[in-house]
């Protein structure tokens, strides 16, 4: 897939196509059907920038769409706007995560206006972990907004051209919305209630929690194209490799929100690599839900294995011999999307 | 507990002619007071000034520990308590169960809240309701919240 109208230099924006809300590369990907790859970057405990380019590098020809999370699980890191500034200067294609944990409404709207004019098309709006969660519990937990009221708030912007208090803005920011979702906690019935309150909200894509269950995950789908959901919303499924059995049994006991079945702790245990298996298990992953109709994508959370992404994907087949732009390639800029 | 809700709602809307002559600004102290002490007693109210009760299955969003006014976070445990608060159950598992108990639970569930006015915090919630409500009537309109 090619695209002819890219600028001279990587970091400006493609011209906005008919229908399309941002100028990026991610909504052109996905709107023209192709299974799409996002994945997501540690951000540095650091004020490097080189340290920044050298984990979006791992992932050169194999993403669409790089996440740059927000203090995730609470944990303080380079900030998600910091990140994306550099990126951008490159040319990748960020996924700003905006939480509502650290930020009140007037700092995180001047930070959608900041990000949008340095070239941040995709937006994440996200609740956040709470502060407990983290390295620093005594924290104050903000909690202006919800991922729900920010989604609502970004779109307005975007769309009606003014913050939440009705102050007009000179330019809106032309961004791809997403949110999250997590098909695998309770309460089951309501998650598909609440998906369909996220696209009420704004969110154009969504990207879920880390899927180790298909069959919940297959249930989920099919109520979600019961009411044709899938058509309202690109669906990515978080996937990602599990260390060993005894990580998967940590995560599984401390990190809020991951279901992780015993087949899959046994499995590991079986295994005489378990790291190996847990990337085989991911792999696989990858390839059962590009099956699931309604999947537009997948996700990968390679927490603390980024460096073994590319090998996965290429090992998946999920790109189907596509090779997502990035700002190493030798060929010209324009050649791929 | 809806019809009882309800109840309070028609009263407070009977009684405009009273609160007008005494005074909507005057009044909300007292009412607010008695409103916290019938809705804390009930619903562990935080007096966040604009109630969405109704809305969220009669579970108090405000108990909540990330304050989710739009349901739940993806950090649910899987016996259905809080992730930040291990022994409480999720404001929100209860919220989808209640919503499901009334009558229009389940639409006014799906409505999108829009973020809460923090200047409106510890004022009455009922008085701005009953305003509200006369307000649309003589103008014929409605927006589906408490």
């Amino acid at each position: 897939m090619e695209i002819h109208d890219a600028p001279a230099f990587p970091g400006d924006p493609l011209p906005i196509l008919p229908g399309h809300s941002s100028p990026g590369r991610l909504e052109r990907v996905l709107r023209a059907g192709k299974f799409a790859v996002t994945a997501e970057l540690a951000p540095p405990d650091s004020a490097d920038a080189a340290e920044v380019y050298k984990r979006a590098a791992l992932f050169d020809g194999y993403v669409d769409g790089i996440n740059s999370t927000d203090g995730s699980g609470a944990n303080c890191h380079m900030s998600s706007v910091g990140v994306c500034a550099l990126l951008t200067r490159e040319g990748y294609s960020p996924i700003m995560q905006v939480s509502c944990r650290d930020k009140n409404r007037i700092a995180i709207q001047g930070d959608v206006l900041g990000a949008a004019a340095m070239g941040v098309t995709n937006i994440m709006c996200l609740s956040g972990d709470g502060v407990q969660a983290g390295d620093h519990p005594g924290a104050k937990p903000v909690f202006d907004l919800d991922c729900m009221s920010l989604l609502n708030i970004v779109r307005t912007m975007r769309d009606e051209s003014h913050f939440e208090s009705g102050r007009q803005l000179d330019s809106p920011p032309r961004v791809f919305l997403g949110a999250a979702a997590n098909p695998f906690v309770p309460d089951f019935d309501f998650r598909v209630d609440r998906l369909a309150k996220k696209i009420d909200a704004g969110a154009q894509f969504i990207q879920t929690q880390y899927c180790y269950d298909l069959p919940r995950l297959e249930e989920y789908m099919k109520r979600v194209r019961d009411r044709g959901l899938h058509e309202k919303v690109f669906i990515l499924i978080g996937v990602g490799p599990l260390a060993s059995a005894k990580s998967a049994l940590w995560i599984r006991n401390n990190v809020p929100g991951v279901h992780i079945p015993d087949d899959i702790i046994k499995r590991l245990e079986g295994a005489e690599k378990q790291k190996l298996e847990g990337q085989n298990i991911c792999v696989e992953m990858m390839q059962k839900v590009k099956e699931i109709e309604g999947v537009a994508g997948v996700h990968v959370m390679a927490y603390r294995q980024e460096e073994f992404v590319a090998d996965m994907v290429q090992r998946s087949g999920v790109l189907d011999g596509r090779t997502p732009w990035h700002p190493h390639q030798n060929t010209q800029y324009n050649h791929n999307l | 507990m809806e019809r009882i809700y309800n109840g309070v709602e028609w009263l407070m809307i009977k009684l405009d002619p009273m609160w007008r002559a005494i005074g909507y600004e005057r009044l909300d102290r007292p009412v607010a007071a008695v409103e916290k002490a019938v809705k804390g007693l009930l619903f562990d109210c935080q007096m966040c000034g604009q109630c969405v009760l109704s809305s969220t299955g009669m579970s108090c969003p405000m108990n909540c520990p990330k304050t989710l006014r739009n349901g739940p976070c993806g950090g649910v445990r899987s016996n259905g308590n809080c992730e930040v608060k291990p022994d409480m159950r999720c404001v929100w598992v209860e919220a989808a169960r209640g919503s499901r108990k009334m009558r229009e639970g389940e639409q006014k569930i799906q409505v999108v809240q829009l973020p809460v006015d923090r200047s409106r915090e510890g004022k009455s919630s009922w008085l701005r309701e009953a305003r509200k409500k006369i307000a649309q009537q003589s103008s014929g309109g409605s927006d589906g919240n408490s």
